[in-house]
């Protein structure tokens, strides 16, 4: 089949979905809507698998060795002037046929976990409808082949996270949570779009051709017109990309962005393993990698800042990930940091043959990390299935009710932890390869991440399936039924082995591809500090023991900063309702109100008065009209003698 | 006889026929209303395929499907129209909101027939202001317009209405006298030497241009462009001069409402860029700046002042400042992209607000009240209405796929072409609305849609009827189609702008 004929399906068909479940699920029973939406995607799915197999054993490699850079079709949406032109498009080329073949399993995987998950839920056919707006606007996300293209699409997901968010639209914390998502990535959606208007002002494109084109170490069309032009003493480029940066960093929750991804976990699991763990939020990722000669050859400061905050967020994200009790917020706070590392990869890239394993392990993180951290949220889905509790303090021991889920959580915490063998191993050691020869302090920090992340993974593991078993009354917990852990199971394959599949052959910043070995030298250490975090949990919270209180005594203040988030949340709070309501919105509203308005009030009551004083002129008394008209035949008499 | 024309012919003929029902007959008034405003919707849509054809034919004229007629010779008025790309986008924006707005006032039960009549009376205003090409029809139009709002709010409204019934006309009428300072400033000072009076928009236009090539004095252009342009730009709810917008939406009745925000305050913008820029472009360029400052504080402060409102009609009241200010805003940009955004978002607010109006109208008829404090969880009850004030908020923040995310992107890329700091200011500030609009939206879904019911006797309220959902389902659809397919419009209106541009 021709790929111009398939291509459209990918985004044609989950639109349609959208539109056919949105406007009519309401006169189909539940299960038939999800199965219709859950066999067209299969369809959508078959067909990004099939695009992308073609493309990188096929159709893709070039003569000469590189990835070819496709553009399936492109036709022209809106036109702002001559050369200002959105089009949508299908852009093929190694980060986005690896994007297709993430989104499209885990949203398939998704759409039949859900089956069982959302069995009953009021709103069944409302779900489906979102996650196929979702997965619709995901799939243009990735594959867009300019820039506003791909701003419309991540306004498109940055809605429908809203929607599914706010599922459960009854209860107040998940409606205030969908509120702060939306309300947060839009203020970092504003920069985006002032990077986009600065970038295309001068360069006259939004098209990803031209500006990924390198040529001598420059992107000829960036440098050509944007080259030496500053503001305030900074440079325009380095402006731009830094504020594109910023509406990548709101969705992909870098700090200070990060606050709405925890709450976000008010929506249903499955929700929030596609698009909370999984896709969505790797967007702002997957943004700087396609922008990435930009960053590399034109504002190489403004990549290591990323560098340096995706550290900062790791290392933050991390810290508070050891200290939350409900489950899903861990996962969260452990999918903020394992975000930031993908975003200190791309940081500490370079660009041309091995030197660009940074942006490779970047990629090959977002791979690996879709898989398993999907395996560890419709893990913990089955988890709170069966205890009907987000909180730690409910379960317990349930290695011996969940069979299943235990097996796939156990393997993807390894992958997550870093151990040999599983998937998380192999992108996690580029990672800190290309973080080792860019900066000793982003390697140390990294390093410590790795292993914080196997420490609190581990104590979130053994407190759900080990420790001691709660009270769990009459309503003991059982496996989930089999739509939902099959969708697990095969998630936990892929979790295995995404790691083996030699990703550096395929995706590199200059389409080369090269060959890459893993580095002892670097992993050992890692390992180490993974197995001695894995240890000190074990250790911790294999059984109900007293350390834990302990240690918490012993840090008792950084405990408490790290467990109410370090109080961002609250200083976000104070900015938009002390400052932002109450000095300047309730001020303006009252200047509305009182000066404006008042004035104009003010004209009419002037109005009334002045015809109410000279009303009386009116009287129709004769002798007052006589002495008027007496006093003013006298002074014009006395005007013109005295004039 | 020309198409335009039937525009006036239509409603005059469904007066007529409307004046000799009985009054008590109200089924057969909303009958004729019906089929009368389908007409006129067909009209539209008949006129924008005849237009693009004769576009697409390679007819170059500025104005299409001119007729003049001379009514009063002494002053040379002449009643003559003629379309551009934006005439025929406001015509179609005009006919879709009347004929909603007849749907929306099918509730209507006191003095039906009495109501309708002065909802005509308004709309041929509306019509006859869009296709007219001479000053003075134009302005008589204008006032058509505005004379039955006093008695559509005052008589058929709710709350403080003679208040804000009077409110609203006086300062309306304050902005015509400006106005008509302005036109005849523009009549009798226009003319080269040796030339004739005239009142047509196209000869004026000329003349001012061949005046401009004999280096003729232009400093009349210096005073009537500001009264001019205030005059239109009090409709176009301009700071300082936006207070009878929320006070007139508030009291207005639905329909009434629709029409006001969705037509009436276009007449506005369509007014400050057919006859302030167009026929005083000198002055035009060298005041802008003064105009940008005032719309650039509109945008904004429209904005933060519907963040704490919690009147539903007064948060769309300031949204409405908050978005025709950006209507002028783009305008004083002066280059094709940002006015073809201009007018682009001016269909798009027209279509929004109308669907926003026609939705709280709803919600108020079955609730009773417009405070979002004593509302909540609404969305458990009347499901559709809900969705449908979703999908309004939606397109009002901008969302992709809906018509408001077009006008926005055209505007903000068209008005960053300019490369000064002033300009580069003024547009980041309008940048910034598109956050505090995402706030004042979601705080009223959230609090109103979403959440647990709040009063117990709103469990029991009813969704949408028929003829309602007629009403939001139309404006919805005409909202995503230009939201989804926007190049033709886009296509369209820049066609009509192209001859203004290159005035500047």
């Amino acid at each position: 089949m021709e790929l111009t004929n398939l291509a459209p399906i990918v985004l044609a068909l989950p639109l349609l979905m959208f539109m056919i479940i949105g406007l009519f699920g309401y006169k189909m029973t539940p299960k038939f809507s999800g199965i219709l939406g859950t066999t067209a995607f299969s369809i959508v799915t078959i067909v990004c698998y099939y695009i992308a197999l073609t493309y990188f054993f096929g159709s893709g490699r070039l003569a000469d060795g590189s990835m070819a850079k496709e553009v399936i079709f492109n036709f022209e949406w809106l036109r702002f002037s001559e050369n200002l032109v959105i089009s949508i498009g299908f852009l093929l080329d190694p980060i986005s046929a690896m994007m297709l073949i993430v989104i499209s399993t885990v949203s398939l995987m998704v759409h039949v976990y859900s089956m069982g998950y959302m069995h009953g839920e009021e709103g069944f056919q409302r779900y489906y409808a979102v996650l196929s707006l979702f997965s619709f606007a995901m799939l243009g996300l990735v594959v867009a082949t300019n820039i506003f293209q791909m701003y419309i699409f991540w306004e498109l997901v940055g809605v429908s996270s809203f929607l599914l968010i706010s599922f459960y639209y009854t209860k107040p914390s998940a409606v205030k949570a969908a509120k702060k998502a939306f309300i947060v990535t839009r203020f970092a959606d504003m920069f985006f779009l002032m990077g986009i208007l600065i970038l295309s002002f001068y360069t006259q494109t939004f098209d990803f051709g031209p500006l990924t084109e390198v040529t001598n170490n420059h992107v000829a069309i960036v440098s050509e017109t944007m080259g030496g032009v500053t503001f305030c003493g900074l440079s325009v480029i380095s402006i731009a990309v830094f504020l594109i940066f910023l509406g990548g960093a709101g969705k992909s929750a870098m700090f200070p962005f990060h606050i709405w991804l925890p709450d976000a976990m008010e929506g249903p699991t499955p929700a929030s393993a596609l698009i909370h763990a999984a896709t969505m939020v790797v967007a702002g990722v997957y943004l700087v990698a396609r922008l990435f000669p930009i960053y590399f050859f034109e504002a190489h400061d403004v990549l290591t800042i990323i560098a340096y905050i995706g550290a900062f967020t790791s290392l933050f994200a991390a810290v508070i990930a050891c200290t939350q009790t409900d489950i899903k917020r861990v996962l969260a706070f452990s999918t903020i940091s394992q975000i930031a590392y993908m975003m200190v990869a791309l940081g500490v890239s370079g660009y041309e043959g091995n030197e660009g394993l940074g942006f490779t392990a970047s990629m090959w993180h977002l791979f690996t990390h879709a898989m398993f951290k999907a395996t560890l949220f419709l893990a913990a889905g089955c988890v709170i299935h069966a205890v009907h509790s987000n909180e730690m303090d409910a379960m317990g021991n349930l290695r011996k009710h969940l069979k299943i889920t235990h097996i796939a959580f156990l393997i993807a915490c390894l992958a997550i932890a870093g151990i040999p063998i599983f998937s998380g191993f192999f992108s996690k050691d580029e990672i800190l390869v290309a973080a080792h020869e860019a900066s000793p302090v982003i390697y140390w920090c990294q390093t410590l991440v790795a292993g914080l992340t196997a420490f609190y993974m581990f104590r979130l593991y053994y407190r759900i399936f080990w420790y001691n078993e709660p009270d769990y009354g009459h309503h003991t917990p059982h496996e989930s039924p089999a739509n939902m852990w099959i969708p697990l199971m095969v998630l936990t394959v892929y979790t295995c082995t995404s790691g083996f599949f030699p990703f550096t052959e395929y995706i590199s910043p200059d389409l080369m591809g090269f060959e890459s070995h893993i580095h002892w030298n670097i992993a050992i250490p890692s390992v180490i500090v993974a197995l001695i975090g894995i240890g000190i949990a074990t250790f911790m919270y294999k059984k109900k023991t007293e350390y834990p209180d302990k240690v918490v005594a012993c840090i008792k203040n950084t405990y408490h900063y790290a467990y109410n988030k370090f109080y961002i949340d609250e200083i976000y709070l104070f900015i938009t309702h002390k400052i932002i309501y109450k000095c300047i919105c309730d001020p303006i509203a009252w200047f509305d109100r009182h000066i404006i308005d008042g004035f104009m009030n003010l004209l009419s009551w002037i109005t009334n008065k002045t015809s109410l004083e000279i009303k009386s002129f009116q009287s129709g008394n004769v002798q007052q009209y006589a002495w008027v008209f007496i006093l003013g035949v006298l002074s014009i008499v006395a005007l013109t003698i005295y004039l | 006889m020309n198409i335009l024309s039937l525009f006036v012919i239509i409603p005059l003929i469904m007066m007529a026929i409307i004046f000799c029902i009985d009054g008590e007959k109200k089924s057969m008034i909303r009958m004729v209303m019906s089929i009368g405003g389908f007409a006129l919707l067909a009209t539209s849509a008949y006129l924008t395929v005849e237009y693009l054809a004769a576009r697409e034919a390679g007819d170059m004229a500025e104005f299409l499907f001119t007729d003049s007629i001379l009514w009063y010779e002494t002053f040379n008025i002449h009643y003559a129209v003629g379309v551009d790309g934006v005439s025929v986008a406001m015509l179609l924006l005009s006919s879709i909101v009347v004929i909603t707005g007849v749907f929306v006032s099918y509730s209507i039960e006191e003095q039906t027939k009495e109501y309708f009549l002065w909802f005509l009376l308004l709309s041929i205003g509306v019509y006859g202001f869009f296709i007219s090409l001479d000053l003075f029809t134009m302005f008589l139009f204008y006032e058509v317009a505005l004379i039955p709002m006093y008695l559509l709010i005052g008589l058929w409204g709710s709350g403080k209405k003679e208040y804000s019934a009077m409110k609203l006309t006086l300062m309306l009428m304050g902005g015509s006298a400006f106005l008509m300072v302005g036109i005849f400033g523009i009549y009798y000072l226009s003319v080269p030497k040796g030339g004739s009076l005239t009142f047509n928009i196209q000869e004026i236009a000329a003349n001012v241009t061949t005046l401009t090539e004999q280096g003729a004095d232009n400093s009349w252009q210096y005073i009537f462009f500001p009264l001019t342009f205030v005059g239109f730009g009090v409709l176009g709810a301009m700071f300082p001069f936006h207070t009878w917008s929320p006070d007139g939406h508030a009291s207005a009745p639905t329909a009434v409402s629709m029409l006001h925000a969705g037509v009436l305050m276009k007449l506005g913008g369509y007014g400050c860029f057919r006859v302030a820029m167009y026929l005083m472009p000198d002055a035009a360029n060298d005041l802008a700046w003064i105009f940008i400052v005032l719309t650039g504080i509109s945008v904004v402060y429209g904005a933060y002042s519907a963040c704490v409102q919690t009147d539903l009609k007064y948060i769309n009241a300031y949204s409405s400042v908050s978005h025709c200010g950006l209507v002028l805003f783009a305008l004083l940009m002066m280059n094709k992209t940002a006015m073809t955004g201009a007018i682009l978002q001016m269909v798009s607010h027209g279509l929004m607000t109308a669907l926003f109006f026609a939705l709280i109208g709803m919600i108020y008829g079955r609730t009773h009240t417009r405070d979002i404090r004593e509302m909540g969880g609404l969305m458990k009850v009347m499901p559709v209405l809900c969705v449908c004030y979703v999908i309004a908020g939606l397109a009002s923040l901008g969302l992709p796929g809906l018509s408001g995310f077009v006008a926005e992107m055209t505007i903000f890329v068209g008005a960053f072409e300019h490369e000064d700091m002033f300009h580069r200011v003024f547009v980041i500030l309008g940048c910034t609305s598109i956050v505090i609009t995402a706030v004042y939206i979601l705080r009223v879904v959230g609090k109103i849609l979403f959440g647990p019911i709040q009063d117990e006797h709103h469990a029991a309220l009813t969704d949408a009827i028929w003829y309602e959902k007629i009403a939001i389902f139309t404006l919805i659809f005409a909202i995503a189609a230009i939201g989804m397919a926007p190049l033709w419009l886009s296509n369209m209106i820049a066609g009509g702008i192209e001859n203004i541009v290159k005035l500047f």
